[in-house]
């Protein structure tokens, strides 16, 4: 797979159009390593000039600021500033809300001033350029399909439009859950709770919300994040319909009706 | 004469003590810390007329918006009745503005009382759904006892007033030989007061009058320890709304100068760095540590519990609400805000908001998804609370639950939260 890093190019003389940011999800986390392959395809495929920073690349401090601890937030938003400056990066993209708003939206302040864009917007933007083409495909055609809103991507950054855009383009069928866009509820995992165990409580929330998503009786839930991937998948395979319905990132379902 | 005396001590007894209450607001919301509000001007007036003029999130529910705009707009409609009525208190005179408006008087009063009508409607709906319906999000525990007691007693004030204003006008129409011609007491009194004698009408018209002017007064002044203090606060709040995408958190200025100080100690980056004094503590213990806007948060709060019926952890069950985070702020916001003005500004009573009122396990269960942000109608933002509550307990007292205090070490030492080196981070690449 060609993935060039940074510090390559920069020895080559070249410098890339975008920064892929994978995140720490995207780098370690087996099913999200799938969601980061499948971008990787698309942007190769689009002959998208990018490069990641592969060993250079440390966690936003994203789930370290929401669980309260501003100094080792800020200590990653330096180590990581300094790194994105020293390589003058000018757009990023990322295929993780959580990276997505902290670099978008926190990192400014501190020193760091990028084009941040989420990769639903990204490919949106491939498929408008006529990079990268559809037309034809039956892979999904006419599948009931229902988008999972992640909250640091649509309340926490008004994205909604981005991912529906692309599931449209697979010619399917775009239900959507009784709780959605602005209104949707989160899978479970934000403000660190990815890393704990629940509260005590009645009921897991991945599990009330992979209800409102079996409610649609879509074949397919697509999301955009890597966390809420890992919840919905628990949540699919704690109801048992593991056979019924699928968990894909939108960037996979794009490759896959690509062809790629 | 006497009426015409006790009117205006009355009238200046009401006025003078709801003055008082509101600097006593004021002071304690100066309590707060300071925050940067009155930015980008035109985009808060903007925010405010759609928010709270217009009702613009209240619409989610198309028909209790309704009702509430009703109420809202009657209120609103209701004052010009009450400027008459003050004039006349005043001087001594009877419906001071008819005879000089005319049929345009006709019109107002009429239009006044339309309103009053639905207004009336409006109330009665709300009363009927808060003590039968059992709508969960107004039978949990938080509202038991002085918080359901507060939101009827301010239903039945508004009936109280309603009944006063049409039989004021009722008993008044009756007492005429040819009919003002208002749109319903008109009616009212051609059927309830027919036939009753002139003293009778004169007595309830009195009632009515009297009950009106001193109804207002109560309800006015009732409101700054009510939760119904929002009919004023729900403006200056949404004037001060944040600006933000909600997903950013505000990045701590005094830690920016450590960590600079921290990775750079020769300091020749502070060049144009802002040096921040130190906080007397890092995030929130108590009310104190929260900024101004939050303390106006807690007082705007109408305890209306959509942020809680929205919440992921409260759906499922787990204890955080976020209406009874802007509820204990409030409640202690006014404990410590009155010690304060009785033993002096420094003065420590040894209770908290965190610990005496909101629990650790509550701020815990938070996901920070601003679902409780994006629901209120009101733009009230319980999440910053949380999340200050946090850093309070994360950077100053190192308490959390175990596997977060894990994720925080691996950050801090192979800058991933799980234990992964930073060397495998391109591995993925030449895997399949």
């Amino acid at each position: 797979m060609h993935v060039p890093t940074m510090a390559n190019l920069m020895a080559e003389g070249k410098s890339p159009d975008i920064l892929f940011w994978v995140g720490c999800s995207g780098s370690f986390d087996d099913r999200a390593k799938k969601i980061t392959k499948a971008l990787v395809k698309i942007l190769n495929h689009c002959k998208v000039n990018f490069a990641v920073l592969g060993s250079e690349e440390s966690c936003t401090g994203d789930p370290a600021k929401r669980a309260g601890n501003e100094f080792t937030f800020q200590v990653q938003a330096h180590m990581n500033i300094q790194v994105l400056n020293s390589y003058q990066v000018k757009k990023i993209v990322t295929a993780c809300p959580h990276c997505f708003n902290t670099l978008k939206n926190e990192y400014p302040e501190l020193g760091g001033n990028y084009i941040v864009v989420h990769h639903t917007q990204l490919i949106q933007d491939l498929i408008l350029s006529g990079r990268l083409a559809l037309e034809g495909n039956e892979t999904f055609k006419g599948k009931k399909i229902t988008f999972h809103d992640p909250c640091y991507l649509g309340r926490a950054n008004d994205v909604y439009e981005a991912p529906r855009s692309l599931i449209e383009k697979l010619d399917a069928e775009l239900v959507e859950m009784k709780r959605c866009k602005a209104n949707g509820l989160c899978c479970g995992a934000g403000g660190a709770q990815m890393f704990k165990e629940a509260e005590k409580g009645k009921k897991e929330i991945n599990l009330e919300r992979t209800d409102d998503a079996l409610e649609t009786k879509a074949s397919i839930i697509a999301t955009g994040c890597p966390f809420c991937n890992t919840m919905m998948t628990d949540g699919i395979k704690h109801a048992e319909k593991e056979s019924e319905i699928k968990v894909w990132d939108i960037a996979e379902l794009i490759a896959n009706a690509a062809d790629l | 004469m006497l009426e015409i005396f006790i009117f205006c001590i009355l009238l200046v007894t009401g006025f003078g003590w709801f003055a008082f209450n509101v600097y006593k607001v004021c002071h304690n919301i100066r309590l707060g810390r300071d925050e940067m509000r009155s930015n980008q001007t035109s985009k808060r007036w903007r925010t405010m007329i759609l928010v709270a003029f217009g009702q613009k999130k209240m619409f989610s529910k198309p028909l209790v918006a309704l009702l509430h705009l009703s109420l809202y707009v009657a209120f609103v409609i209701t004052q010009i009745e009450l400027i008459e009525i003050i004039a006349d208190g005043i001087t001594g005179e009877h419906r001071i503005f008819q005879a000089s408006l005319g049929n345009f008087y006709v019109f107002i009063i009429s239009f006044i009382e339309l309103l009053s009508l639905l207004a009336f409607v409006g109330t009665i709906a709300f009363l009927a759904r808060r003590n039968m319906l059992k709508l969960p999000r107004f039978t949990m525990d938080e509202l038991k006892g002085w918080p359901m007691k507060d939101a009827n007693l301010i239903l039945i004030m508004e009936i109280v007033l309603i009944l006063c204003i049409f039989t004021m006008n009722g008993a008044d129409e009756a007492m005429q030989s040819e009919s003002y011609g208002f749109l319903i007491s008109s009616f009212l009194g051609a059927s309830v007061f027919q036939g009753m004698d002139y003293n009778t009408l004169h007595v309830l018209e009195n009632i009515g009058w009297w009950g009106h002017f001193i109804m207002v007064l109560t309800f006015m002044n009732y409101l700054p320890y009510s939760k119904h203090f929002h009919i004023f606060l729900a403006f200056p709040n949404t004037y001060f709304s944040n600006l933000e995408k909600k997903g950013k958190f505000k990045n701590m200025k005094s830690v920016t100068t450590e960590v600079k100080l921290m990775l750079d100690p020769s300091g020749d980056s502070q060049d144009g760095v802002e040096v921040e004094t130190p906080p007397k503590r890092f995030g929130a213990k108590d009310v104190v540590d929260l900024t101004w806007k939050n303390l106006l948060d807690a007082y705007t709060c109408t305890e209306c519990g959509r942020c809680t019926s929205s919440c992921p952890a409260n759906i499922t069950g787990k204890k955080l609400s976020p209406r009874k985070i802007m509820m204990d702020t409030r409640d202690r916001l006014v404990e410590i805000g009155e010690l304060k003005r009785k033993h002096g500004k420094d003065y420590d009573d040894g209770k908290s908001l965190l610990g005496n009122y909101i629990s650790e396990e509550e701020i815990w269960a938070c996901t920070s998804c601003n679902a409780c942000v994006q629901e209120c109608p009101v733009n009230i933002d319980p999440l910053s609370i949380i999340i200050d509550l946090r850093r309070y307990l994360v950077m100053e007292e190192s308490k959390m639950p175990n596997e977060l205090a894990g994720m925080l070490t691996n950050i801090d030492n192979n800058g991933a939260p799980w234990q992964f080196s930073p060397s495998d981070r391109l591995n993925w690449a030449n895997e399949n």
